[in-house]
């Protein structure tokens, strides 16, 4: 077995044991990156620290001062601050940006003394379903030519699916891990809203923003998020719930699991054979013993119009910061105040970016304000409402990512509300702040598939109790795309 | 026609946290550019804000004093707008969930005493510096002030003169400081004040179009800024013309207010609850250790004088309006053991008026209590009359000595040996047949000249008592 190959908890009892150095295993990925360089998954790689890194992590492992995932490769979404790198959240507006601190993940797995490779490519500010935003280029599906990675953790999917490293974090505000992780044949987990630390990680959508892990398999998802997970006293809004074991409840029985499927996830809307690959995927749940329950949420519809009315008006006071002032794109030679904002954030923000700085602004505005925010705010309460309820039924929902597997780069491009529609199926999850899973479930035209799984509030190592038991009896989640196994 | 003035603040006061509202960089004042600006008050992208608690608490501190609602929810929100000192782009503030709701203050204008209303005070974070001076033509931004909490109080439109306007916003200064929640500091910004005015015919119910007056930071230019606007309103109205709703700055230099920006130009703030930070529910326990730590308030101060120390109601009312003030008086009773009468006297005349000479506050006294109380004790045990004391007080100002080292260095110990006294007298009588004779035939007056002609050749040393006893007897020959 070739070492790239491996999933984390393998490569970490290969250090242990000695079988290769750190920077052996290093080495092998940044090399592996240089040559896939045309997915396009990396903005930055950070070699030189890299190496250094391993370097003491191979000291840590030869002392036997080791924890499970020292000396591991991995890399962080470009969302994340990265102190002395470029952290450029995929937009123009902060190419020239070099980070003054870490976020809280990052020191979190420096302190795990995981080795950072670099940073992945993203949509502009996590705005977008395909990574065509991305002001350097989309990031390829390496499943498939001229296709999307999904977005907006693109880079980290493409980067993890092609084993250019054997995990990567990501950031979720309506989909943004779990619809690239299931174009990519990943396993993608979005943690509670709170469950882990928001600090540092560029804000789009605050009350949505959710960082979680991206890897090849559940019990690695399990691992990564043990680093990530917890209080941080630098985010008002993360949780003091106590951290569980996640990989202590991994190989529990599913025997008796109660799985709610909403009747309004199978509607019209669905692609014939997705629907098909996840019965297929239930199914095998129900030879575990798990009981199948037909569930309602009849105000799932609503979830995306609320979506783009809250994600685009926090956004749009997030992104305010971005005027040239202090950091980031300055326009040259700015005549006077007003010319250096317009000018700046008009050269430094894309199309997508723009345009949800313009929709938030609006339904922000004097007037609008009670029709839109406020309404959207009502609607995000009883599509809550119907989840907590469907959740007094049944331990875990499930049903599909996304309504087709990845489509082409440029398919959607043209008409941002398709683009938009193509969440409907992960978006209501963010606004009622509860954990979901995306695991590979099969291919149509030789394009993966995800199964969604959502848990009640903090239930992590639910969901990924119920997804390793899947990966037991499957094998979707070892397929590899061709040319890079 | 008659009109009738109305007036309505907003006052803004700085709290005297140790550290930012939302960031754990410091507040003192006067530091270089810059120099207290963390991550989080530059507004670098991915950093989150984090509720100071002490900021939470003043602001309950001033609710309770002024018996407001203190909200069991609040909520802080954004307002946004661009400008470069304001680094993230919005204010963090509070608007439909304040953490003070509505509370009343009394104030006093011409020995009347008037209630005015507050309608809510409320937390928010104040923005950096432009500098517009000796950058070049650019403008420089200091951000050691963005993220300073403010307390924003807004009164109810209850004030109908310029009197009663700085007498309310001396009555908030005055709390504040008492409250210990802001050092009141106006020179530093620390105490300002937007000022709302409208005017209406007397007798009218509803009221006349405002404009508002921004940001004032002095007791004399609001009384000055708020003459000048209600002239300026008067004159449109009598011309039958109507008053713009408008933002105005008061020019101190020219005695003037001009227009800012107008109703249509106002910013579109887009206030939103700010999803970065959660609700805040004020707890029991909070409320009720507030409300143990809530010191003695000025009203109560003052009628405790009055029946303790048995002070005139004028004295007493002096003396509380000031925490500080009042401290040091008590201080210096409890401490010289003198008569409350006497140190009030020399805490009101003597002290107030040389440090009113220099511009100085209590607290930058250069004679602490203990030791005025040493020169206090020092009239009282007649080692030296008041006349002496008070050119041992000009001394102790000046220098670090103590009354007693004063008195001993300049020899001005009272001389209250009788032997020592008469034998000055004695000569004074014997100096001036005349004024004896004048005396004697009836004219008591002239029984002041001796008393001074003593007191003279003594250089005041003389005892003033033993002076009049033994001339009493010696002039009744």
């Amino acid at each position: 077995m070739t070492i790239h190959t491996k999933t984390l908890k393998q490569l970490s009892q290969d250090l242990q044991a000695g079988e290769y150095s750190s920077q052996e295993l290093t080495q092998v990925y940044l090399t592996r990156i240089q040559q896939h360089s045309a997915l396009n998954s990396f903005i930055s790689v950070t070699e030189t620290q890299a190496i250094a890194s391993a370097k003491q992590a191979d000291a840590l492992l030869t002392a036997g001062n080791a924890s499970l995932l020292t000396g591991i490769p991995m890399a962080h979404k470009d969302i994340f601050c990265t102190q002395g790198v470029k952290t450029s959240c995929g937009s123009k507006m902060l190419d020239n940006f070099i980070a003054p601190y870490n976020a809280t993940v990052v020191d979190k797995f420096n302190a795990a003394g995981m080795i950072s490779l670099g940073k992945l490519n993203m949509d502009e500010f996590a705005m977008g379903s395909s990574n065509e935003t991305s002001f350097y280029g989309p990031a390829y599906n390496p499943w498939a030519d001229n296709t999307v990675p999904g977005g907006s953790s693109g880079g980290s999917a493409a980067a993890v699916a092609a084993r250019l490293i054997p995990a990567a974090t990501g950031t979720d505000t309506g989909g943004s891990i779990r619809q690239p992780a299931a174009f990519c044949g990943i396993t993608g987990l979005k943690p509670t809203y709170g469950r882990v630390s928001r600090y540092g990680m560029i804000a789009y959508a605050s009350s949505l923003d959710q960082g979680g892990p991206m890897a090849q398999t559940a019990e690695d998802a399990a691992l990564m998020l043990q680093t990530m997970a917890g209080f941080d006293a630098k985010d008002s809004t993360s949780s003091e719930q106590a951290v569980p074991d996640y990989s202590a409840s991994l190989n529990d029985s599913l025997k008796g699991l109660k799985i709610g499927l909403p009747k309004e996830f199978f509607d019209e809307g669905l692609n014939n054979e997705m629907a098909a690959a996840i019965e297929t995927a239930v199914n095998e749940y129900k030879k575990m013993g798990a009981e199948i329950i037909e569930v309602s949420m009849p105000n799932l519809k609503l979830a995306t119009a609320a979506y783009y009315v809250i994600a685009p008006a926090e956004c749009s006071a997030n992104l305010q910061r971005m005027d040239g002032v202090r950091f980031g794109h300055r326009c040259d030679n700015p005549e006077d105040l007003n010319d250096l904002y317009i000018r700046s954030r008009g050269e430094g923000f894309g199309p997508e970016v723009k345009r949800r700085i313009l929709v938030g602004t609006y339904a922000l505005s004097a007037g609008y304000y009670d029709a839109y925010y406020i309404k959207a705010q009502k609607i995000r309460r009883l599509i809550t409402e119907d989840f907590t309820k469907a959740l007094e039924t049944v331990d875990v929902i499930m049903g599909p990512v996304t309504p087709t597997p990845a489509f082409d780069i440029g398919e959607k491009t043209a008409d941002p509300i398709e683009m938009y529609l193509a969440d409907i199926y992960t978006i209501a999850v963010n606004l009622a702040g509860l954990p979901a899973m995306s695991v590979p479930a099969g291919f149509i035209d030789n394009k993966p598939v995800g199964l969604q799984i959502i848990g009640n509030y903090f239930a992590e190592a639910k969901l990924l109790n119920v997804a390793h038991q899947y990966q037991q009896v499957t094998n979707w989640h070892q397929q590899m795309p061709q040319g890079f196994e | 026609m008659q009109w009738e003035t109305v007036i309505g603040l907003e006052i803004h006061a700085q709290l005297s946290t140790k550290t930012k509202i939302f960031s754990a960089a410091s507040t003192a004042y006067g530091a270089e550019p810059n120099t207290q600006a963390c991550a989080v008050d530059l507004g670098l992208p991915g950093v989150l804000p984090v509720l100071n608690q002490e900021a939470v608490r003043m602001a309950v501190k001033f609710g309770m004093a002024i018996e407001a609602e203190i909200a069991d929810y609040s909520v802080f929100a954004r307002k946004n707008y661009f400008y470069p000192d304001l680094p993230k782009g919005y204010q963090i503030s509070q608007m439909d969930h304040p953490i003070v709701g509505v509370g009343h203050l009394d104030i006093e204008v011409e020995g009347q005493t008037k209630r005015i209303g507050v309608t809510r005070a409320h937390l928010e974070e104040d923005a950096g510096k432009s500098l517009h001076e000796s950058f070049h033509g650019s403008t420089g931004v200091d951000l050691n002030r963005a993220g300073t909490p403010l307390l924003e109080i807004v009164s109810e439109p209850d004030m109908r003169s310029a009197k009663e306007a700085v007498a309310y916003m001396r009555k908030i200064h005055e709390l504040v400081q008492y409250l210990d929640i802001s050092d009141g500091n106006m020179q530093e910004g620390s105490f300002r004040c937007d000022v709302n005015i409208s005017l209406r015919p007397k007798g009218q119910e509803e009221y006349g179009t405002r404009a508002e007056l921004k940001n004032i930071n002095s007791f004399k230019f609001v009384e000055k800024a708020i003459y000048t606007e209600v002239e300026r309103q008067k004159e449109i109205l009598e011309a039958g013309g109507s008053i713009t709703q408008e933002t105005r700055l008061y020019d101190a230099d020219k005695d003037e207010t001009r227009s800012m920006r107008s109703k249509e130009e106002a910013n579109d703030y887009r206030y939103f609850p700010d999803p970065d930070l959660l609700p805040v529910f004020i707890s029991p326990e909070l409320r009720a250790q507030v409300k143990a730590d809530l010191p003695e308030l000025p009203e109560a101060k003052k009628q405790r004088f009055v029946t303790d120390y048995k002070l005139e109601a004028e004295t007493a009312n002096n003396l509380a309006s000031s925490r500080p003030l009042a401290d040091y008086f008590e201080a210096l009773v409890k401490s010289s053991g003198c008569a409350a009468k006497i140190c009030s006297n020399w805490v009101c005349v003597e002290l107030s008026g040389a440090l009113n000479k220099q511009n100085l506050s209590i607290s930058q006294s250069p004679i602490d209590s203990d030791r005025l109380a040493q020169l206090l004790q020092r009239i009282a045990d007649n080692t030296i009359s008041g006349k002496i004391a008070k050119q041992v007080f000009e001394a102790m100002w000046s220098s670090q000595d103590s009354a007693d080292t004063i008195i001993e260095a300049q020899g001005l110990k009272q001389i209250t040996d009788s032997g020592a006294i008469e034998a000055i007298i004695d000569k004074i009588i014997a100096n001036n047949p005349g004024q004896v004779e004048q005396y004697l035939s009836g004219k008591d007056k002239v029984f002041g000249f001796f008393v001074g002609q003593t007191m003279k050749a003594s250089q005041g040393k003389a005892n003033p008592g033993e002076v009049n006893k033994i001339l009493q007897d010696k002039l009744r020959l």
